[in-house]
């Protein structure tokens, strides 16, 4: 018996030992980031773009990466969600529980699970074939390409949550399915497809292997749709990869405020769709 | 009470007329067509990555066998000589190292929190995984440089050398810190999330009535976990671990920053190694000055993605089967 | 009469909704004692304070004694799985382990350490005789326990819990998953086996409860209403409350 009750208590602490591991972990790297990267950080890191000699430890900053990022995984997410409201209404609305519904949703559960250099590479390949070069423009495709099944499959998730009395009471005044999509679904789904497109919108401005290929890098500010883009993530990279230990601390910046935007978005989302649910519910 | 309001809502529709001045009927035909055909677009998708990648690495073949891309241990571009082996080694290595890391780390965590944990402890933890999953890939790259590879190469490397360092799996080649040990590290901590809310997923999944089964014979919560939970749940926890696993095979920037990149067949944790997604992305700029290159580098894509399709194919519908999604 | 468990001012909280209230009653060994009243009247909480399993659930919250054989079972440094090993549960749909059937039986005597080798193939083919399922399965004792019917798996349940050598067997509406004939079986196997166990049966079926009741608890909004032998309750209920129930007005 006391051996029985040793192993209980034994194999308790260890998982509550684990468990403190994994929740420390996200403090431990925050504390890093946080530690190496608010030093260098400054006014004109975040409202300069980087002068001559900016890469030697000169005068500049990074916003042409804020910028860039921004426009990156703000047209990323706009395309998918183009793509993904229609995807997720017609698997979770127009033909729930079809073969073809599940099989759009396997296929997504597969994409989403791609490896982000893989859709860097085969968006490469897209737009040799179609005679462009890094821009701003193969970064949104590539991204989207990237954010589509992350996106969608959170829609569809609580697209699913619907309760089904609902689109048959919206089907019984002789709405079409159209109708019940885009008037009674949308309304009472609102919350989550915030959520699931914020959730995409963070996935995407932190990407970097994905627009490695594709966006290209510049030091000026985003000029158009088929002129290449500077973007956060590769800014750390490449200022990391400088010999210059200023510039390697302007990268540890770069990561702070690129962690700052994720976790402000994660934050925000969450606090939004609590708020935004308190509502829908009345 | 949502019904009456959703009459109300519904009411103001046959006043409005539809923007096309299509009838109803026709508009709704219409839309359906188009979103179905957006909606085979993600089915489109994956055969479409398969055969691009697929053509480009044609080119290849002309040159070299299948067998001595995959088996070849020497990488030189300019001779032609596009042996993958040492990268495929780098991958295989740095995986298992993550795995065998996090895999117990969150298996136990996913218990604790499914089978023990109170619920305000439980609320809270689903915040703080997607905080973890949220953080990008170069955040944790730098956090892997600044605050793992120096203790790697300062403690922990010439601890496991001075006392293991006669077995080779954990003699220090490297001094660097760089290395294999370094990016399973990183990787552990990236995927951590995954596993836990996956796992947590399957454990959920288990009727509360075959846990009081066990308990109501006098076992104690954990050898009702070991014998009876896990059993049931085997399938389900092998399928997440398979998922994490193909995360940390495809990973790219944070591996790329703290592994070393060296291509070598490395003998033990400490090496440097040089997995796929880092021979790709570090060698896209010089891919179209030589030729074959960038048909070599789109079959090392080629590579990965089929790995990881067979993976998740395999894990998504075992786990489509269990909790009914794979989603977290 | 010989009490084998015992209420003391009994109370049960779901959070701040009280499920039990002073509750007092005396539970009389190797008799059929059944637990009814309407759906929700604290009949299944009152079954789970016996055996423990009220604190599986969250925000659960109890004050009051239970004994068991006069010992208080929320005493101090009482171990939990001794008492439930004390009370074999039969829920009300058959949970099998997910091992083979011989598994399932021998699964609380290895826990416990109880038996080895060829005994435990003996304690097996018992209490698998014991719950009337042996001469259906001596031929598969090693396939899955969720191959049977679920008439079968409700009694391999019983065996597994018979298994430990209870003193008490608890049922919470055991047969309510179940066709008639199942039920037949089960309600059979309860009758024999009452003269080696307390048997204590949550149900909701008044006929059955006639069919089996030596002793009856009649609850109402988590009180004891009535309690006392079968008979006498059943022909004549003491409080208006039981004689409404019995009349069919719940």
């Amino acid at each position: 018996m006391k051996r029985r009750r040793f192993e209980e208590n034994f194999f308790k602490g260890i998982m509550i030992f684990c468990f403190l591991l994994v929740a420390s972990s996200l403090g431990f790297i925050l504390f890093i980031v946080v530690m190496k990267g608010l030093p260098a950080l400054n006014w004109a890191m975040l409202t300069q773009t980087p002068k001559g000699g900016y890469y030697l430890g000169k005068e500049g900053g990074i916003l042409n990466a804020i910028i860039g990022s921004i426009y990156l995984a703000g047209g990323g997410t706009l395309l998918a969600l183009i793509l993904g409201l229609p995807i997720a209404f017609y698997v979770g609305v127009y033909s729930r529980k079809s073969k073809i519904a599940d099989w759009v949703r396997l296929s997504l559960d597969i994409l989403w699970g791609v490896p982000s250099i893989v859709y860097g590479a085969f968006g490469f390949i897209l737009m040799l074939s179609m005679g462009m070069r890094a821009s701003l423009l193969g970064g949104i495709i590539t991204l989207a390409l990237l954010e589509l099944p992350i996106m969608t499959r959170a829609m569809d998730e609580v697209i699913r949550m619907v309760p089904r009395d609902l689109e048959q009471a919206s089907y019984a005044l002789g709405a079409t399915r159209f109708e019940t999509a885009f008037r009674v679904v949308i309304r009472q789904t609102l919350p989550g497809i915030i959520t699931a497109i914020l959730l995409a919108f963070g996935r995407g401005i932190g990407d970097a292997a994905s627009v490695l290929f594709t966006a290209g890098y510049t030091d000026r500010l985003p000029g158009g749709l088929l002129q290449p883009v500077a973007s956060l993530p590769l800014a750390v990279f490449f200022q990391l990869g400088t010999p210059f230990p200023e510039v390697q601390q302007r990268a540890y910046s770069a990561a702070l405020v690129l962690t700052f935007i994720v976790l402000i978005i994660s934050l925000g989302s969450r606090w939004l769709s609590n708020r935004l649910s308190r509502f829908a519910h009345e | 009470m949502n019904n009456l309001k959703t009459a109300k809502q519904l009411n103001s529709f046959p006043k409005k007329r539809s923007l096309l001045r299509l009838s109803r009927g026709s508009k709704e035909r219409f839309t359906d067509k188009l979103f179905l055909s957006i909606s085979l677009l993600p089915v489109v998708l994956i055969a479409l990555l398969v055969l691009a990648l697929w053509l480009r690495t044609q080119p290849i073949f002309e040159s070299q066998s299948l067998w001595s891309l995959l088996l070849g241990q020497t990488w030189h571009p300019i001779k032609k000589q596009f042996g993958f082996l040492p990268f495929i080694a780098g991958t295989v290595w740095v995986t298992l190292v993550a795995m065998v890391l996090s895999v117990p780390v969150c298996l136990f965590s996913a218990i604790y929190l499914s089978e023990y944990a109170r619920p305000s402890t439980r609320t809270i933890m689903k915040p703080l995984l997607d905080l973890l999953a949220a953080i990008p890939s170069v955040v944790y790259g730098v956090w892997g440089m600044l605050a793992i590879v120096p203790w790697i190469q300062k403690s922990f490397a010439p601890f496991m050398n001075k006392w293991l360092g006669y077995i080779p799996f954990f003699k220090v080649n490297n001094p660097t810190g760089f290395g294999i040990m370094a990016g399973g590290v990183v990787l552990a901590v990236m995927v951590a999330p995954f596993i836990i809310a996956i796992t947590y997923e399957v454990l959920q999944a288990v009727p509360n009535g075959l846990r009081q089964a066990s308990l109501a014979v006098g076992a104690t919560q954990w050898e009702t976990i070991k014998f009876v939970v896990m059993r049931q749940c085997l399938p389900g926890v092998i399928a997440g671990i398979v998922l994490g696993a193909s995360r940390a095979l495809g990973e790219t920037m944070a591996v790329l920053m703290v592994v070393g990149n060296v291509p070598q067949l490395p003998t033990s944790i400490f090496d440097a190694a040089y997995p796929l997604p880092a021979l790709i992305a570090n060698n896209y700029g010089e891919m179209l000055t030589i030729p074959l290159y960038d048909a070599a580098l789109m079959g090392a894509s080629l590579i990965l993605l089929l790995v990881v399709l067979v993976f998740n194919i395999l894990s998504t519908l075992i786990l489509s089967r269990i909790v009914g999604r794979t989603w977290t | 009469m010989d009490a084998h468990v015992q209420t003391i001012d009994l109370n049960a909280y779901y959070g701040a909704i009280p499920a039990l209230k002073n509750v007092n009653l005396e539970i009389p060994k190797n008799q059929i004692t059944v637990i009814m009243g309407p759906s929700g009247c604290g009949k299944t909480t009152l079954l789970k304070t016996i055996n423990r399993f009220l604190e599986l659930t969250d925000g659960t919250r109890i004050s009051g004694k239970v004994l068991i054989d006069g010992e208080d079972i929320y005493g101090q440094g009482v171990d939990v799985t001794e008492i439930r090993k004390k009370a074999g549960l039969l829920a009300q749909r058959p949970y099998p382990l997910p091992m083979s059937i011989y598994e399932n039986v021998a699964y609380g005597l290895r826990i416990h350490n109880m038996k080895h080798g060829r005994e435990l193939d003996q304690a097996v083919e018992h209490h698998l005789r014991e719950a009337g399922l042996w001469e259906e399965v001596k031929d598969r004792l090693r396939s899955p326990a969720t191959g049977l019917s679920i008439g079968q798996q409700q009694r391999l349940c019983l065996a597994r819990g018979l298994a430990v050598e209870p003193e008490l067997l608890l049922g919470d509406e055991p047969t309510s998953a179940l066709d008639p004939i199942s039920a037949q079986h089960i309600e059979q196997r309860l009758l024999d086996l009452k003269n080696e166990y307390t048997i204590v049966l949550v149900t909701h079926i008044l006929r059955q409860a006639k069919r089996l009741a030596d002793y009856v608890v009649f609850m109402y909004l988590g009180e004891v209403v009535e309690s006392g032998p079968a008979r006498q309750v059943f022909e004549s209920p003491q409080q208006e409350r039981t004689r409404a129930y019995l009349e069919g007005q719940f």
